[in-house]
């Protein structure tokens, strides 16, 4: 279990790093668009190939790693935290806090957030730039993204409400918050981490989706969903392995968290 | 012997004949409608669906021949115009049945043109008729001679005629008895639409044999792209009417004979600016989107020729204009070719009081040029071709947003709240004739997209477009006609409300079993001659499985 965690905590890093140094990396721009070469597999020039327009595929990866690095984990941390207010509150209550609790993340499920998005694409100026656009986008998800994760932490906090060693500190005069917070938060830590791991690929493909609807990441930035929508069409991708790239690095970053996260939970 | 060899050699020549025929007959062809038909009535038809049954059932007194783009008799033998474009004379066929069996003859026709030109239908094919209010004159001298008089002059009257398929005046089956070489005999909503051979369809081919050679026509309704074309990979569909550049490249790689590219199509993409006075943007950015200089520099730093070889895989050509090269008549062979020359932009830009300022394009103001592009989200070509101009003007120090949209968001900026600086959107033209695009150049036009429903116009040039297309709609004579759309499109040149980026290359998928198909530029581009399409026996003795779907 330690040689995949240095492993993982290795690929992390190198990936991390790379992705840092992107424009000192990465062997052209990631917006250039070289016309002569457009959909071009493996060369000395390109490392792997070029897309439709063109563009170096290995720079727009390593640029747009950077963005979905950054901003998915922020946007799951985002999504985690109103998770955990909102559910570990309501499970810790009990009561009618959890079932007016409950009833409102019932109804934030049930809602057509899809056309929320897109009046929010529409609210938008349209002269941002891209930087901008990538921003909003995972904050939107961020705040939109917790109604599932709130419902799981509200049945761990109410669990441990009712747990022996709750009552205990009950019974030794602790109330409130200083309860929530020296009891009940840090036993429910496994569900939160385990929340905010699930959350980053699915706000990375979300974002990849939203981009049908013109609410992804603008052109020319690069991010790891922008990448993966090449992959979109039944057999555009036949015989190119090149293509993913993308798709292999996004799991081997996923992976590499969940076993960081479960060695992490054995760790004493 | 000699004299029996050549007997033996006669008599095995005509069991060849016979054999060459008898391959030739039947069958049932099969492709996609990529909606559910709307309508089996003729006389309201306004989408594809609906309009592909039409073509394929309805049978018409004159049919442009897409390949010539010239009118041919079909119903009438001949047909005659009045000086003043009013009325228009027709001498029918004799012996002509509809499907059923019901004899076809003038009433008919006159029964038809009532029923389109009745206000209370409401009838698209109507629609392109009615010149000016006024009662319609129906005359009919003879059951096979009738004359037509509208209450004014209808441009291109004859050619109109090719969009309306007679219906029966007498048959119990009313718009479901056809003159056409196939009649409706199933339609399962969401499933397919079978078409079957009309036995009673007037034309014979060279030979004396009765058209279609076709039993049947199985219509299967598929909106998804990627099944279509497995399914024309399987040997399941006999054609593809049309394929964008990269699904046509994907067949292509696999099976280079089954693949089509006719040239370019009447279709264009093209980018415009907005115009509108009361828009809700930046007064200097609508002084350069107003400014003719301007609007032609952006159109010489785009690089269509990129535009069409790396968007569209050489699938298109740059577009000239507003008329595609194909459209033979009404094309200006006068007009430059578009070219991309950076440094003719860069002239222009400073004649127009813009400066280059460390790589920034600066007007008189000092304002830096930065705008948006629009485009409707999801369209992949478009998107491309928004990022391919955006690295174009960054060349000439112009800074460019792409933003994508759905589709009614963008209808909505275009039409009600005019919030957008420039846009990229494509037109599907259907019809030769300037006619049908009034709606577009008329400066009080909806769809007079860079400043629409104008009460007069705000510039000369587009009260000379608006005087010259009313000129060219109400003249008689074809050539005056020509003359005045020649000017409107060196107008468009000119001043560039438009830039017209390119013309897609009308592109089709044909099975080898398939004989008979011609593809065109011109819709239906692959069964525009559909009677005379053949598939070969193996083929035609293959059964059909009606419920695949």
């Amino acid at each position: 279990m330690r040689r995949l965690q240095k492993a993982s905590w290795v690929l992390l890093l190198v990936v991390a790093v790379a992705s840092l140094f992107a424009s000192v990396l990465a062997p052209a721009n990631y917006a250039t668009q070289f016309r002569q070469a457009p959909n071009a597999p493996p060369s000395r020039q390109h490392w792997l190939g070029t897309d439709d327009l063109g563009r170096d595929r290995l720079s727009r990866t390593l640029y747009g790693t950077r963005v979905s690095l950054l901003l998915a984990p922020l946007a799951a941390l985002l999504s985690t935290l109103i998770a955990a207010l909102v559910g570990g509150i309501a499970g810790y209550c009990g009561g009618r806090c959890q079932r007016l609790a409950m009833a409102a993340t019932d109804l934030f499920l049930s809602l057509p957030w899809l056309f929320l998005l897109i009046l929010a694409r529409a609210m938008l100026p349209l002269n941002v730039s891209p930087a901008a656009s990538v921003t909003v986008t995972f904050g939107l998800l961020g705040v939109l993204g917790w109604a599932a994760s709130a419902r799981v932490l509200c049945a761990g906090a109410a669990s441990l409400r009712n747990s022996d060693f709750v009552l205990q500190a009950r019974a030794s005069g602790l109330h409130g918050w200083r309860l929530l917070a020296r009891h009940v938060l840090p036993n429910l830590k496994p569900v939160l981490l385990a929340q905010f791991w699930i959350s980053i690929p699915v706000f990375i493909l979300s974002e990849a989706n939203l981009g049908i609807l013109g609410l992804g990441v603008a052109e020319p930035l690069p991010s790891w969903g922008s990448l993966l929508r090449e992959l979109e069409s039944l057999d555009g991708f036949s015989g190119q392995l090149w293509k993913f790239v993308p798709l292999a690095l996004l799991i081997l970053v996923v992976t590499s968290f969940q076993m960081i996260l479960s060695t992490d939970e054995v760790t004493p | 012997m000699t004299r029996r060899s050549t007997l033996l050699r006669c008599l095995l020549l005509l069991l060849l004949a016979a054999s060459a025929v008898r391959a030739q007959n039947g069958g049932t062809l099969r492709f996609c409608l990529r909606a559910e038909p709307k309508t089996f009535n003729p006389l309201l038809v306004s989408d594809d669906a609906s309009e592909t049954v039409r073509y394929l059932t309805g049978g018409v007194l004159m049919r442009l021949n897409r390949q010539t783009q010239r009118l041919e008799p079909a119903l009438a033998t001949s047909w005659k115009l009045s000086r003043d474009g009013r009325s228009i004379s027709f001498t029918l066929r004799d012996k002509l049945y509809f499907s059923d069996g019901t004899p076809f003859s003038a009433d008919d026709v006159a029964f038809t043109i009532r029923q389109m030109m009745d206000p209370a239908l409401h009838s698209p094919t109507g629609d392109s008729f009615r010149s000016a209010p006024g009662e319609l004159q129906i005359q009919v001298a003879a059951p096979n001679r009738i004359t037509v008089t509208f209450p004014a002059p209808v441009a291109e009257l004859d050619r109109l005629f090719d969009q309306v398929a007679i219906m029966s005046a007498h048959s119990p089956k009313k718009e479901l008895a056809v003159l056409g070489p196939f009649y409706l005999a199933d339609y399962k909503p969401g499933s397919y639409v079978l078409l079957k051979r009309n036995p009673n369809y007037g034309k014979k081919d060279a030979a004396g044999q009765p058209l279609p050679y076709l039993d049947e026509v199985r219509l299967d309704i598929q909106s998804n792209r990627d099944i279509e074309l497995l399914s024309f990979r399987r040997g399941d569909l006999d054609l593809i009417n049309s394929l964008d550049s990269e699904y046509y490249d994907r067949l292509a790689s696999a099976s280079p004979g089954l693949v089509r590219d006719s040239g370019p199509s009447l279709d264009s993409e093209q980018m415009w600016f907005n115009q509108v006075a009361t828009a809700p943007i930046p007064a200097y950015k609508r002084a350069w989107f107003r400014d003719a200089g301007f609007r032609r520099a952006i159109s010489d730093a785009i690089n269509r020729a990129d535009l069409a070889r790396v968007v569209f895989a050489s699938h298109a050509r740059p577009a000239y204009g507003p008329v595609s090269p194909s459209n033979k008549f009404w094309f200006n062979a006068k007009l430059p070719a578009p070219a991309y020359d950076k440094q003719a932009a860069l002239q222009r830009l400073q004649q127009a009081g813009f400066r280059l300022d460390n790589g920034v394009l600066r007007d008189a103001g000092g304002n830096a040029v930065e705008f948006s592009i629009v485009t409707n989200a999801g369209n992949k070509y478009r998107e491309r071709m928004a990022t391919m101009i955006q690295q174009d003007l960054g060349g000439v120090g112009i800074k460019i947003n792409v933003v994508t949209l759905d589709f009614p968001s963008l209808i909505e900026r275009f039409t009600e709240s005019f919030n957008y600086e420039a846009a990229i959107l494509g037109f599907v033209n259907v019809d030769l004739d300037p006619n049908e695009e009034m709606n577009l150049w008329l400066s009080s036009g909806e769809n007079h997209a860079w400043n629409p429903r104008q009460k007069s116009p705000a510039t000369a040039w587009e009260a000379e477009i608006d005087g010259l297309m009313r000129a060219q709609a109400s003249a008689v004579d074809i050539h005056q006609r020509k003359q005045a759309f020649d000017r409107v499109q060196q107008i468009v040149y000119e001043q560039a409300p438009m830039l017209f980026l390119v013309n897609k290359n009308a592109l089709s998928a044909v099975s080898n079993s398939l004989q008979g198909v011609v593809p065109v530029v011109l819709r239906p581009q692959t069964y525009w001659n559909i009677d005379q399409m053949a598939l070969r026996t193996e083929v035609a003795l293959k059964p059909v499985n009606k419920d695949r779907h």
